[in-house]
């Protein structure tokens, strides 16, 4: 079993087994990933129109552990401002950034297209779809109504481009599937700009909600959000060496025994549902999905083993930073979520693009 | 010698058009056979169909078994084919991509385990791949690319290979290098090799055999003295051919038609 090794004698000392193995995350870029998302959650919690230091948010968390005798030193209404308010708001930020990001490393591999966007196949068109006809018809304002609505739209135009794209004849290439999904974008993008213009009244709201954000957060629609995100970047997680295999391309993955069809519906599936769900409870924040999982791609690895875990971490620490920025700039006004993810976000990846290009292979 | 490989009547349609027309051959076990033929003869697809990634009609058997009859995971344990352009995603470590010939070995959602890992190493061993082992595909040479893609075939652990024009993109040296490689690999390894290819005299010393197809038929079946010939390289190639023999080997030359 050990007579290759006389095949190599230029080989010196040991085998460096080292060598063959796949690149998963890098122990210090998951150490950053992780004190980034941290970061970004504690002062995400301790800025606002009152602030609060960290450490009594650290005492006043201890405070809320049963078996510890210990005393929040915050008064009831900062108690309040920081359970009741903010905390859902950056851990809402925080679920939705990292299954943004996720979701959006996993259409990127599973479509091997770097444009790719967790809004690719109809997801943001269908879910402005559901949202305008909930606002119009259901006067759904802030009811519970909207994210449901939103959530079957962004399903049904998903569903309804895989379903165009398959009976295309040409199941098998991506190209059709993404072609479905602009066809199926347009349509319904048409429909909800015919039902908004029939009840112009409902334009700001409408217009507010496609903006996004994370005002008037509650625990409630974290709730809402966990499960979808949990299963979801579960399943693109457990897929992770799958879209490595994936980017030798559909033929050649095959060949090694992969159902490519089934592999790339189950990761659609998955993408979709955390993304719908996301995009329910937040509106279409763009930018996420794109910038997050290729300044990963940029400065640690192109393996999805890397890209998917650290997109995780990483959009969520990103997007509690961009809300934290939202609300801080124009405070007490908030600037629309998106604004914020473009605007600070585009220099910073064209400085990594840069850097990236310079020191490249 | 019982069969490696074995079609029966294979055939192959691409919209009307009939691309492999009722082939039939035999592969022994640790045979090399180059499949040769004009430029759309059926030589890649008869290997696809081998590889179970085209729908074909008639049997396509390798060990004795169909290679239908099980699921797609089993077949990637059972032939390993690499196209005449494999992807290389350029940021992919020649390790990390030799890895990814482990596929059918590994569970849909684990990962590479130990004896994935030793695999791995022996083909990028054998193929004296282990200084580039750290290094990204996308800084390979075109000899070095060949190589790196015969290291992830060889990690399958597949008795049959299937190599789609092997030499393709390289200089004549690196043809020769890397035909001496897969020749020694066959030898030891105890692999089958199916080849297409387009140097017919490499074809020639190369492979124990010889399927010359013209338009999806098998027009020519039997060792490279038999198969090449002036009047049959005329009549499939349309080309004008000198052949010299010389100690059983056989060279063909290109030359150019007298002007009248």
């Amino acid at each position: 079993m050990t007579a290759w090794t006389l095949d190599t004698p230029a080989r010196r000392g040991p085998p460096a087994r080292s060598e063959v193995r796949a690149r998963g995350v890098p122990l210090g870029w998951g150490g950053c990933a992780v004190a980034f998302l941290a970061g970004s959650l504690v002062l995400g919690l301790s800025i606002g129109p009152v602030g609060i230091g960290t450490g009594s948010i650290a005492t006043s968390a201890l405070s809320h552990l049963p078996l510890l005798d210990a005393h929040s030193p915050l008064g009831a209404i900062d108690e309040a401002i920081l359970w009741q308010v903010r905390a859902p708001r950056v851990v809402l930020a925080a679920l939705v950034g990292g299954m943004l990001a996720t979701a959006g490393s996993a259409y990127q591999g599973v479509f091997r297209n770097p444009l790719a966007d967790p809004y690719l196949l109809g997801v943001a068109a269908g879910a402005g779809l559901g949202a305008t006809l909930a606002i119009a018809y259901a006067g759904a304002g802030t009811g519970e109504l909207l994210p449901v609505a939103a959530f079957a739209g962004a399903i049904a135009g998903v569903a309804g481009a895989y379903a165009l794209g398959r009976s295309a004849g040409v199941a098998e290439s991506t190209g059709a599937l993404i072609l479905a999904g602009v066809a199926v974008a347009a349509f319904m993008t048409a429909a909800q700009t015919f039902v908004q213009e029939q009840h112009a009244a409902t334009l700001r709201e409408v217009y507010s909600w496609l903006l996004g954000g994370f005002g008037g957060a509650d625990w409630h629609e974290v709730a809402l959000v966990v499960p979808y995100v949990a299963i979801g970047s579960a399943v693109i997680l457990a897929h992770r060496r799958v879209l490595d295999v994936l980017s030798l391309g559909d033929e050649e993955a095959g060949t090694l025994g992969l159902g490519v069809r089934r592999v790339r519906l189950a990761i659609v599936v998955a993408a979709t549902a955390g993304t719908a769900a996301a995009v329910a409870v937040s509106g279409l924040i763009g930018f996420v999905g794109i910038i997050v999982p290729h300044t990963i791609r940029l400065l640690v690895s192109s393996s999805y083993r890397a890209i998917v875990p650290l997109s995780l971490l990483a959009g969520g620490g990103f997007l509690v930073l961009a809300d934290l920025i939202a609300r801080a700039v124009l405070s007490p006004a908030e600037l629309p979520i998106g604004v914020v993810t473009a605007f600070f976000g585009a220099p910073f990846f064209a400085i990594v693009l840069r850097r990236a290009r310079r020191v490249g292979p | 010698m019982s069969a490696a490989a074995e079609l029966r009547r294979v055939s192959v349609r691409l919209g009307s058009d009939w691309v492999v027309h009722e082939v039939s051959a035999t592969v022994g076990r640790g045979e090399w056979v180059g499949l040769i033929g004009p430029n759309g003869a059926g030589k890649t697809t008869i290997l696809r169909a081998l590889a179970g990634v085209v729908p074909f009609t008639g049997e396509a058997m390798l060990d004795e078994r169909s290679v239908i009859s099980g699921t797609r995971r089993e077949l990637a344990r059972r032939v390993a084919l690499v196209p005449q352009s494999p992807q290389m995603p350029p940021e992919l470590t020649v390790a990390e991509y030799v890895l990814l010939g482990r596929t059918p070995h590994i569970g849909l959602l684990a990962s590479e385990g130990h004896s994935d890992r030793l695999s791995a190493e022996h083909a990028i061993a054998r193929l004296g791949l282990h200084q580039l082992a750290a290094r990204r595909l996308g800084s390979l040479s075109g000899g070095e690319r060949q190589r790196a893609a015969l290291a992830r075939a060889l990690a399958q652990d597949a008795p049959v290979l299937l190599l789609d024009e092997p030499t393709s993109s390289l200089d004549l040296g690196r043809q020769q290098d890397a035909l001496e490689l897969i020749d020694s690999l066959r030898r030891e390894e105890g692999l089958t090799v199916i080849s297409a290819m387009h140097d017919l005299s490499l074809a020639g010393q190369f492979a124990d055999r010889l399927l010359l197809l013209d338009r999806g038929r098998l027009v020519a079946d039997g060792p490279a003295p038999d198969v090449l010939s002036e009047s049959s390289i005329a009549a499939y190639y349309g080309a004008s051919v000198r052949i010299v023999r010389e100690n059983g080997s056989v060279f063909v030359l290109p030359r150019r038609a007298e002007r009248l």
